[in-house]
């Protein structure tokens, strides 16, 4: 009787294991099946593209150009030429025998990335690139991300203290602190623009703070323009990770803060002691998510600058576009988008060993 | 007894405000400037009155933006869109969540570490690669009374809805969430005869109201406010969502002098329903976020 029942067990369990199994294969297969279309395939269309010199949309088959795409991106060169400190010509007319696509230097076709002029003027040095845009877009990439890291994710963790401290009404300052979060970039960006104009709200604000100030135009301005994106850009998102560090903040038990206080600890020693090290694995996790997302910053920069002025606000998302979608270069596109995931995957694992615990 | 005074609390009632006015001042003006003629916008900037509605208050700039604009059509397709791919996506992902976190099955584990391994790409390395790989694939059209098979899904819905059902970290989510439910739930149904989708259907879903409620929540305010994508799909203006419309309608009027007011009632329309809902979601919404910070 024992035993029959025991072949019957495993009987059942046989044919549930097989359905478990077809259940399993067809639960998945839609959300799999997708995601292999949809995430795997362009990844590696992207690894594949970018090795060859394919344009979208184009009649003629693209071709396999090996690592020209990257050679390009990267190359770098320096060229000193005579120059006349009466007649700025004279040094990019001699920079242009080098430089002119059709000639047989190892600089044709390259662009000025920066020029410097002897003390006498009469020599001018400078550093030519393959695609100068690349690398200012580069480096206004970083400038963005190094900046809005800190000033975000320091402002959130501000708010989130605020919030979890002792005023009332939480609830409603935490709302509103959040209600940029839901609204949508390109409203936030042209909402922008016309407080960053010259008789906008930021300069009746300034003009009110400070005395004598100039009217600026920010968005125009080549050194300002950055800056006023990344301040606004902070202002949309702060309330998104206020919430990660609250969220972060409540799993600090009550009674390490109780023990603090009864060792005579005050609020800053508190805060160093307690709250700190209690929000390490919040703190990597914010970092690295507004890194990555910084990296990706295009919306703001399509709606209200479109990389200018003079390239100032071009960014890496924003160069990949143009490269790809407006000049048609899908290759090349495709190239600058291999990099861009090596450099966002590079920067959160180093971010990830830095601040790993050292034990 | 007397209160006691208390600086600390002061400065941090002080910081407080000026917090809740710096972020909402610019809405505030926005939706105010949304029911002022342009001049009057102007006039205002220099004083408290940018940030109210007063003086010659009008629904006009509403009007002109609805006769000058396909405005319903553009509410419309953002919704349409939305609803679609945040219904489909709780479906398929959630589906696909239980399968991973309650069946037995082959390649279960690769297909879990696959997931986790798609979160770490960003959708701005796959966006042109994406665009290539639609304008090839197949579709079926409906032209002059028939339907025939054509290549490329450039300016459809289509293009716009199903590269973001399957989404690796609503997955991830439900499958998280799926594993605090009891099994004993599942094996009282199964000795009872349920198939396992009736035990999903019936068992599962029922329990993970604040899985789903996250998942519709981050999804729906990913595709209502997303724009590299819609931008480099779709060029008919009928196919329009509300912020590519607004991208474009603000371009095309930045030559001959911006309409500011329309623009604010523009975006005001699409912004302040947001914002209701999430006042009256609050809750569900700020669980999402911290739900996405403890997850990762």
């Amino acid at each position: 009787m024992v035993s029959l029942n025991n072949l019957n067990r495993k009987l059942l369990g046989q044919s549930l294991k097989s359905r478990s199994a077809r259940a399993g294969f067809l639960f998945v297969f839609p959300a799999v099946s997708m995601m292999l279309l949809f995430l795997v395939t362009p990844v590696i269309l992207a690894f594949s593209l970018g090795f060859t010199n394919a344009k979208f949309a184009s009649p003629t088959e693209p071709s396999f150009i090996g690592i020209e795409n990257f050679t390009e991106m990267l190359s770098l060169g320096q060229v000193s030429v005579e120059a006349d400190p009466n007649d700025e010509n004279v040094a990019y007319d001699n920079l242009r025998t080098y430089t002119k696509p059709s000639n047989a230097s190892p600089y044709a076709g390259m662009q000025i990335l920066s020029e410097s002029y002897s003390a006498d003027g009469t020599q001018a040095n400078f550093t030519v690139a393959g695609d100068a845009l690349f690398w200012k877009s580069l480096f206004n990439t970083l400038v963005f991300a190094a900046v809005i890291a800190p000033l975000q994710g320091g402002l959130a963790l501000a708010l989130a203290l605020l919030i979890n401290s002792k005023i009332r009404g939480k609830v409603f300052f935490r709302t509103v602190y959040f209600i940029p979060v839901v609204t949508s970039m390109v409203v936030v960006s042209i909402l922008w623009i016309f407080f960053y104009q010259k008789d906008g709200l930021a300069n009746v604000i300034l003009d009110a703070l400070i005395p004598g100030f100039e009217p600026v135009s920010f968005l125009t301005s080549p050194d300002l323009a950055l800056p006023a994106i990344i301040f606004m850009s902070a202002w949309q998102a702060v309330g998104f990770h206020m919430i990660i560090w609250l969220a972060g903040l409540q799993t600090i038990p009550a009674e390490l803060y109780e023990a603090a206080r009864v060792d005579g600890a005050n609020s800053w020693q508190q805060f160093r002691a307690v709250t700190w090290p209690g929000l390490r694995t919040t703190f990597v996790f914010v970092l690295i998510i507004i890194s990555i997302q910084a990296m990706g910053v295009f919306t703001q920069i399509n709606v209200m600058t479109q990389g200018g002025p003079l390239d100032s606000t071009t960014t890496f998302v924003f160069h990949i576009f143009r490269e790809g979608f407006r000049k048609n270069d899908i290759g090349y596109s495709s190239a600058l988008a291999i990099v861009f995931f090596v450099i966002v995957v590079t920067i959160s694992a180093i971010q990830r060993r830095l601040t790993r615990d050292k034990d | 007894m007397k209160k006691k005074f208390s600086l600390g609390l002061t400065i941090q009632y002080g910081f407080a405000i000026f917090f809740m006015l710096l972020f909402s001042l610019p809405l505030l003006f926005m939706i105010s400037s949304s029911f002022k003629d342009p001049q009057a916008i102007f006039a205002d900037v220099k004083s408290w009155r940018a940030f109210f509605p007063v003086g010659d208050v009008n629904f006009d700039q509403y009007l002109g933006v609805f006769d000058r604009l396909p405005l319903w059509q553009f509410l419309f397709n953002s919704i349409f869109i939305s609803a679609v791919v945040v219904l489909l996506g709780l479906f398929v992902n959630s589906l696909a969540g239980y399968a991973i976190a309650r069946l037995k099955f082959k390649g279960q584990n690769i297909i879990l570490v696959g997931l986790i391994a798609t979160l770490v790409i960003p959708f701005e390395t796959i966006a042109m690669p994406l665009l290539v790989l639609v304008n090839s694939l197949p579709r079926v059209g409906f032209e002059n009374g028939s339907f025939e098979l054509t290549t490329g899904w450039l300016n459809t819905y289509l293009v716009q809805i199903a590269p973001f059902i399957a989404w690796g970290f609503s997955i991830f989510l439900f499958v998280q969430y799926f594993k605090t439910i009891p099994k004993e739930l599942d094996e009282a149904a199964l000795i009872d005869g349920a198939s396992f989708f009736s035990i999903y259907w019936r068992i599962i879903v029922p329990l993970a109201g604040p899985a789903f409620a996250t998942s519709a929540i981050l999804s729906f305010l990913a595709i209502w406010n997303a724009y590299l994508w819609p931008v480099m799909v779709v060029q008919t203006e009928a196919l329009r969502t509300v912020q590519v419309g607004l991208d474009y309608f603000w371009a095309s009027t930045s030559e001959e002098g911006t309409q500011w007011g329309e623009i604010m009632a523009y975006s005001t329309l699409i912004t302040v329903p947001i914002i209701i809902v999430f006042v009256i979601f609050q809750r569900s919404f700020v669980a999402s976020v911290a739900s996405s910070g403890v997850k990762g």
